[in-house]
């Protein structure tokens, strides 16, 4: 295990280079996540148009890990039904708490599966998920508040 | 660009020293030498320390102050005689002495008073004599400054939410000093009749600053407040003698000084812990136990209900044994002096090194006067868990993050930073490979 394959091109590239940050209007629900043993925060807001993920905006402090996952997260999500971003989202934290050994699946995950190697390091776990999973509690809170308009 | 270093003065033999902790002679990641640059969160333990552990369990194994048996007798000489070594190495009596799990326990044990106090004075139960001491009244106040670890500032947020005291602070200035004369958060605005308590850190487990416990001691008792001193960062790094500090309590941890885990220490003023109400209750900390009631031990029993850790507390008192017995290289200091005396040598070095790293910022003094040898430092362009994950690569282990000292990084409007914090085992070669892997992250995230 190298530093190479932990900070693989691709997440160096999204940290020096985010895409989709800040924070946008108009969005369903809006979270706001830390990482109490390191202090990394993020905001993270959610827009949803009937099952579609319209977009995802974010902000926020913290390790290369943490931003590039974040912007990762950003760009393979938007644009997907819901069902399918949760499978994506599902498949990220597999992998995360795989250790190492699960084999990704490349076609789910796309570019975030370049934080493969980030498994192989318990400490920083916490870091590439630190945006899925605010993105997670956020896109439940924007369902619950769409679902009342939804059945009325 | 290497600048040239004065000669080091006061250094031990830290390749002595360094043979009698075996974990120091492991490898780690890429098969690098360990460079171990975290005592500050926990120490790493001598064979001496280890041995008395094992000889506790091997010869002398049994509940201490229970059973009349040789063992429970044998059992309950090694944890007093490891209180009374202790008590000798802080200058204080063996009896004012209690043992905890951690410092965390100590401060808690201390903040528990006064809200138990205050909790059982409410209901019109029975106290210790002069327990009045510890009674909170709403609008009273509590004083901690803006570096304190978590430890010693949540359990009084804790006592101010029971009690309805209020948490006022002391400021830190730029510098990473106690800003004592600030016009809002100094000394003279922030202390007043209604001051019950100063809880305080001797030495900051992020900045290094050794704070000046003395002057504030003094104006704190001139309020009539109880002084409570955090010494995590200052028992395992300099003399202490705890009666010359001028303070009422102080709290340490065992295995931040050599020691096992799960020991930590409470001083107290005698009288004071003679007129606290117990913290955890149960067995051997009462007196008299009836259904309707009991009534509890004298200190330091009170505090200790329940088996105590016997072994931690025999691997404690081999650790400041141990510590007692080290001397400088050049014969100059011996014991704790030569402790102080080493960790400031090095410091300074280290603060010299550092410093001539570009876009390298240290968060603390920059001098080593009244600072110990935890080194805090922002690196431009690298989150300190960047920074930490490329010194882990070469085998220089440092703490990244916050250090449970949250608001004070807030303070300085940084998240996280990479701290480096230097012991008896390390040496100027481990402080280069600091700067050596400093400047290979630097190189591998492109902002050299």
């Amino acid at each position: 295990m190298d530093l190479e394959s932990l900070y693989q091109e691709i997440i160096l590239d999204h940290y020096k280079h985010p895409r989709g940050r800040g924070l946008r209007e108009p969005f369903g629900a809006e979270v706001h996540h830390v990482n109490p043993t390191c202090g990394d925060e993020l905001t993270v807001r959610v827009a949803i148009e009937g099952d579609v993920v319209t977009d995802i905006s974010y902000d926020g402090q913290g390790c290369s890990i943490s931003q590039a996952s974040a912007s990762v997260m950003f760009e393979q999500l938007v644009g997907h039904p819901i069902t399918a971003d949760l499978a994506v989202a599902d498949e990220f934290l597999a992998l995360m708490q795989s250790r190492g050994n699960l084999e990704p699946n490349e076609d789910l995950l796309g570019d975030a599966i370049a934080f493969a190697g980030v498994a192989k390091y318990p400490a920083r776990v916490k870091c590439a998920l630190l945006g899925w999973m605010a993105w997670k509690d956020a896109v439940s809170q924007a369902v619950d508040r769409e679902s009342p308009e939804v059945t009325r | 660009m290497t600048a040239v270093h004065a000669p080091l003065t006061g250094l031990l033999d830290v390749d002595q020293v360094a043979a009698d902790f075996p974990i120091l002679s492991r490898t780690v990641r890429g098969g690098n030498r360990l460079v171990y640059l975290d005592s500050g969160a926990t120490s790493q333990k001598p064979l001496a320390v280890l041995d008395a552990e094992r000889g506790f369990y091997t010869q002398h194994n049994a509940a201490v102050h229970r059973g009349a048996h040789l063992l429970a007798e044998e059992a309950t000489d090694a944890y007093e005689d490891a209180r009374a070594a202790i008590a000798s190495f802080l200058g204080a009596q063996p009896r004012e002495l209690v043992f905890t799990k951690n410092a965390t326990e100590a401060l808690n044990l201390v903040s528990y008073a006064f809200s138990n106090a205050t909790a059982k004075a409410a209901h019109g139960r029975a106290l210790p004599p002069l327990a009045e001491r510890f009674i909170l009244r709403p609008g009273d106040e509590i004083v901690v400054t803006e570096m304190e670890h978590h430890a010693n500032l949540v359990p009084w947020q804790e006592v101010c939410d029971k009690t309805g005291a209020v948490l006022r602070w002391l400021s830190v200035d730029e510098d990473g000093r106690l800003d004592l004369d600030h016009p809002e958060h100094g000394l003279s605005s922030v202390l007043n009749d209604r001051t019950r308590v100063v809880a305080l850190t001797h030495q900051s487990n992020v900045l290094g600053t050794v704070n000046p416990v003395a002057r504030i001691a003094l104006a704190a008792h001139a309020v009539g407040a109880i002084v409570v001193l955090d010494s995590c960062q200052a028992v395992p790094h300099l003399p202490v003698d705890v009666h010359e500090l001028g303070v009422d309590f102080v709290a340490f941890s065992g295995h931040k000084m050599l020691g096992p885990s799960g020991i930590g220490v409470l001083w107290g003023r005698y009288d004071l812990l003679e007129s606290m109400p117990p913290f955890l209750s149960g067995g051997s900390m009462i007196e008299i136990v009836k259904m309707e009631g009991s009534t509890f031990a004298a200190p330091p029993q009170r505090f200790e209900a329940g088996v105590p850790m016997a072994a931690q507390a025999v691997g404690l008192g081999a650790a400041v044994r141990y510590l007692e017995a080290l001397t400088s290289a050049d014969g100059s200091h011996a014991g704790m002096a030569a402790v102080a005396a080493h960790e400031h040598a090095l410091t300074s070095y280290a603060l010299e090194s550092l410093s001539e790293i570009s876009g390298l910022r240290i968060v603390g003094p920059s001098s080593g006067e009244d600072r110990g040898s935890a080194v805090s430092f922002v690196l431009e362009g690298i989150h300190a868990h960047d920074v930490g994950q490329v010194l882990d690569d070469r085998g220089v282990e440092v703490r990244v993050g916050h250090h449970c000292a949250w608001p004070l990084h807030r303070r300085f409007g940084i998240a996280a930073t990479t701290r480096a914090t230097f012991y008896v085992y390390n040496g100027t070669r481990d402080v280069d490979d600091l700067v050596s892997a400093v400047r290979y992250a630097q190189t591998f995230f492109g902002v050299a």
